[in-house]
């Protein structure tokens, strides 16, 4: 089976800083991947590379069989290759059914107006957000603006949808409904590649984890095999509770 | 052929002064995200300031630079709170418009007490002369004092309190916020040191040539190509800038009537800002 | 067509045209055509400023350039004066396209600088062009007006064009606000970045917007300065009056569709009321300036984005 994105040997520099060197890893469609780190461990660059906010200076980026290495991001948009931010970027002045149809119109279908608006409220109402389709996006909670973010990716229909810390700043019981969130997503065929620090939820939550080190891999296995690499302990090493956390799920 | 050298070194010359015109532009730009429209008026200013102390009241010329870099900065801090304090976090289209409108309050109340009439500040300073040709005193002298400012500001900005304040938070706000810096306070002096060195810059250029209310567009024009060249920010840069658009003007204002040169320069900011983002002469820095 | 504010536009159009008819007020007319013109600037300078968030500060060049190609066209080649309004038109926003694609990747102030630039370069380059009279212009010779029935009948005429040229501004302005055009281009004026992530082909739709924006002032300005009689460097690519259309969408409301029409009528009122007293006539530019400062410090969404706010269910028939 081919895999649904192949990225391979991926590298990128930024003046003196090498953020992320010789990286490979795939997902498969439907499948969960983790993919965690210590910070400063190129994470978002990766992602960036993925979706075309940056072009790689080696390497490819494979997506559903068709070469996406340097493209610019609507053009990997257009693929099925959705992302919902760290740092949320909602359209604040536009509601939230309209920041949904944004997603659904200029996403992998290229829905029409009409269209798009059935497809934008089924994605907030999937994320929790379909009573407040009205509400100006910039009046929403931190984690009414995450489930936005999610949203507005998920309205675009897409075959793969990059995570990146989708649970930062949420409290326990917001982060335990994101956690179903994104179970249902996966359940509903949407493949996931996740960067998360909450290393309960990205293990319970992923098929396979990719770990990453000063832009390099590192290790990548089931969460219990990488939970038990002694290269990975190392690496987080100085994080006790961190190290708690994966000897737990070991 | 001496002929055009004269007029290159002569650009030269005269590019270090539109290298400290474009300097406060740039500052303002790297410190805060905010692209300063009234600039020009700014530029304008110093040259009536001159204006009115050299000519009216009758400080030497040369001697007013002091007073008027006083009253730019104590000016522009002003502007920072009237203007550009409440629209620093929004889209960059609201400083734009908020600058740009005081622009045009200050070019409108300009217009009316001065009218559009051209003005004239007299100033001699002896020459340079080599072989047959002289080298304009003033403009020696307003070249001298570009490089004296901008190695000021060069000390001010790497070998003061203050200016590794003003460093840390063009860098990172936040951060600098965090580590106990007075960010809004900075914010607002280094906008009334960009107002003061477009002053400043204002009034050597009136030592050079005659001006009316309205020079200001073209030399906003000169320090926005300046500033493009030598890359957003960089205030050495942009005196590198300055020079070499001087340098420009030069080779060209033989060949070329004077009418075209601005559109020689707009020609020459769109290619850059498409071609080169960061500057020309962005190494430096 | 089901959404109230069609019927408003239509309303608003209707009377437009029919009530200088109805009372045969020649004043009126020249005065509701000058309003009709800054109408047609504004709304166009809106798809701009209020959707893509990109203030092209040198609008104006498009009116001028319409004004020329349309007076060339009729003077010396004895065209039409509808075909060769249409042609301006055409010819200005497929320039507008050309040139959009280049400095719209231009961000925030060097995209402005940069319009203004074409405005000033422009200007010279048509200063310096013989064809189309230099620095003193064209005259438009009396017997141009008879394709429309002598100089009097084509007054009437070319107002009733202009005032379709208005309902078609507020039309086009309508019809992109509810596209999917519409949404990707106020998406870009949101966050040009996160629309791009989420599909939306920033490059094509900026460059088509500014396009489209080209096209109705274009052909405002080919029928005024028909009517003018006269076009000449200064007063077709006239900066003041560039700043005037954007100081009028933010008065009015930018991104909405009606307010940029109310601002240009605003606009317009106080600005007679300034040059017909003797004291303020010097300070145009001035109050223009504070006016707009006034606005973007503490309403920038202008008189109808404060309608808006203070009374929500205005924001489903008001757009």
């Amino acid at each position: 089976m081919t895999a649904l994105l192949e990225v391979t040997n991926l590298s990128k520099r930024f003046g003196g800083l090498q953020a992320v060197q010789d990286l490979s890893l795939t997902v498969n469609a439907g499948e969960i991947v983790g993919l965690i780190g210590p910070n400063g461990a190129g994470k978002s660059t990766v992602f960036n590379l993925i979706n075309g906010v940056y072009p790689p200076d080696t390497g490819q980026v494979i997506f559903t069989g068709h070469d996406i290495t340097g493209k610019q991001p609507h053009i990997v948009a257009r693929h099925g290759l959705a992302r919902a931010h760290q740092i949320v970027q909602p359209l604040t002045r536009l509601t939230v059914l309209e920041n949904c149809t944004v997603g659904a119109c200029f996403g992998r279908e290229n829905l029409p107006l009409a269209q798009a608006h059935d497809v934008a409220r089924e994605a907030a109402s999937t994320v929790g957000l379909g009573d407040r389709l009205g509400a100006l996006a910039g009046t929403l909670t931190t984690g009414g603006k995450k489930k936005l973010e999610l949203a507005r990716a998920l309205a675009a229909r897409p075959l793969l949808l990059l995570l990146d810390e989708v649970l930062a700043g949420l409290n326990p019981t917001e982060t335990e409904g994101m956690i179903e969130i994104v179970r249902k997503i996966q359940q509903s065929g949407v493949a996931i590649l996740m960067i998360e620090h909450i290393m309960r939820a990205i293990m319970s939550l992923s098929d396979r984890i990719v770990v990453l080190n000063v832009g390099r891999w590192l290790a990548e296995g089931s969460p219990q095999q990488v939970a038990s690499d002694p290269e990975v302990i190392t690496a987080y090493l100085g994080d006790t509770a961190l190290i708690n956390n994966l000897e737990e799920r070991a | 052929m001496i002929g055009i050298f004269a007029s290159v070194i002569d650009g030269v010359l005269v590019g270090a002064v539109y290298g400290l015109a474009a300097m406060g532009l740039t500052l303002i730009w790297g410190v805060m995200n905010v692209i300063n429209l009234a600039h020009g008026a700014m530029i304008v200013l110093g040259m009536f300031m001159l204006y009115f102390l050299a000519s009216v009241v009758g400080v030497p010329a040369y001697a007013t630079i002091p007073l008027v870099a006083v009253v730019g900065f104590l000016f522009g801090v002003v502007l920072y709170w009237i203007a550009v304090h409440r629209v620093i976090g929004q889209p960059e289209l609201m400083s734009l418009l908020s600058t740009f409108a005081v622009s045009m309050i200050v070019i409108g109340f300009g217009t009316a007490l001065w009218t559009t009439s051209p003005y004239n500040v007299p100033v001699r300073v002896p020459g340079i002369t080599w072989e047959s040709y002289t080298f304009t005193g003033t403009h020696i002298m307003a070249a001298i004092l570009a490089g004296v400012i901008a190695a000021l500001l060069y000390l001010l900005l790497y070998h003061t309190r203050v200016g590794k304040a003003v460093r840390a938070v063009s860098g990172n706000r936040e951060a600098a916020e965090l580590t106990g810096i007075p960010t809004t306070q900075v914010l607002a002096m280094s906008f009334g040191l960009g107002v003061a060195l477009a002053a400043v810059s204002g009034t050597l250029i009136a030592t050079l040539f005659p001006f009316t209310i309205l020079s200001g567009e073209a030399y906003q024009l000169k320090a926005f190509v300046v500033t493009v060249l030598g890359g957003l920010g960089n205030p050495a840069g942009a005196l590198l800038g300055g020079i070499a658009l001087g340098l420009l003007e030069g080779m060209a204002t033989p060949f070329m009537p004077v009418s075209w040169i601005p559109v020689l320069e707009f020609v020459l900011f769109v290619f850059c800002l498409i071609a080169y983002p960061r500057g020309i002469f962005a190494f430096v820095r | 067509m089901r959404r109230p504010f069609f019927w408003l536009i239509a309303l608003i159009t209707i009377l437009l045209a029919v009530v200088p008819y109805v009372t045969d007020d020649v004043q009126l007319r020249e005065s509701l055509l000058l309003a009709c013109v800054y109408i047609i600037l504004a709304s166009n300078l809106n798809l701009m400023i209020g959707y893509a968030g990109y203030v092209n500060f040198g609008n104006i060049v498009f009116f001028g350039l319409g004004g020329y190609i349309c007076i060339y066209l009729v003077d010396t080649l004895h065209v039409h004066i509808v075909i060769a309004v249409l042609v301006a038109g055409i010819a200005v926003s497929a320039l507008a396209l050309l040139f959009g694609l280049g400095i719209l990747r231009l961000r925030g102030a060097f995209f402005a600088l940069a319009t203004i630039g074409v405005n000033e370069a422009i200007k010279q380059l048509v200063a310096n062009f013989e064809p189309w009279g230099g620095a003193t212009g064209i005259y438009l010779s009396l017997d141009a007006y008879g394709q429309l029935g002598g100089p009097m009948q084509a007054l009437w005429t070319t107002y009733l064009l202009i005032v379709l040229l208005t309902a078609a501004s507020l039309f086009l302005s309508f019809f992109i606000k509810n596209s999917k055009f519409g949404l990707g281009l106020i998406a870009i004026g949101q966050n040009e970045d996160a629309a791009a992530v989420l599909g939306v082909p920033t490059a094509h739709y900026k460059a088509i917007a500014y396009s489209i924006s080209a096209f109705l002032p274009a052909m405002a300005g080919g029928l005024y300065f028909f009517k003018s009689g006269i076009i000449e460097p200064g007063g077709a690519f006239n900066l003041s009056l560039s700043i005037e259309a954007i100081v009028m969408v933010m008065l009015g409301g930018q991104g909405t569709v009606i307010g940029p029409a109310v601002g240009a009528f605003v606009y317009e009122e106080i600005r007679g009321l300034l040059l017909t007293s003797e004291t303020f006539s010097h300070f145009q530019l001035v109050i223009a300036g504070a006016l707009l400062l006034l606005i973007v410090l503490f309403v920038p969404g202008g008189l109808i984005g404060y309608v808006h706010r203070r009374w929500p269910k205005t924001r489903r028939w008001l757009e």
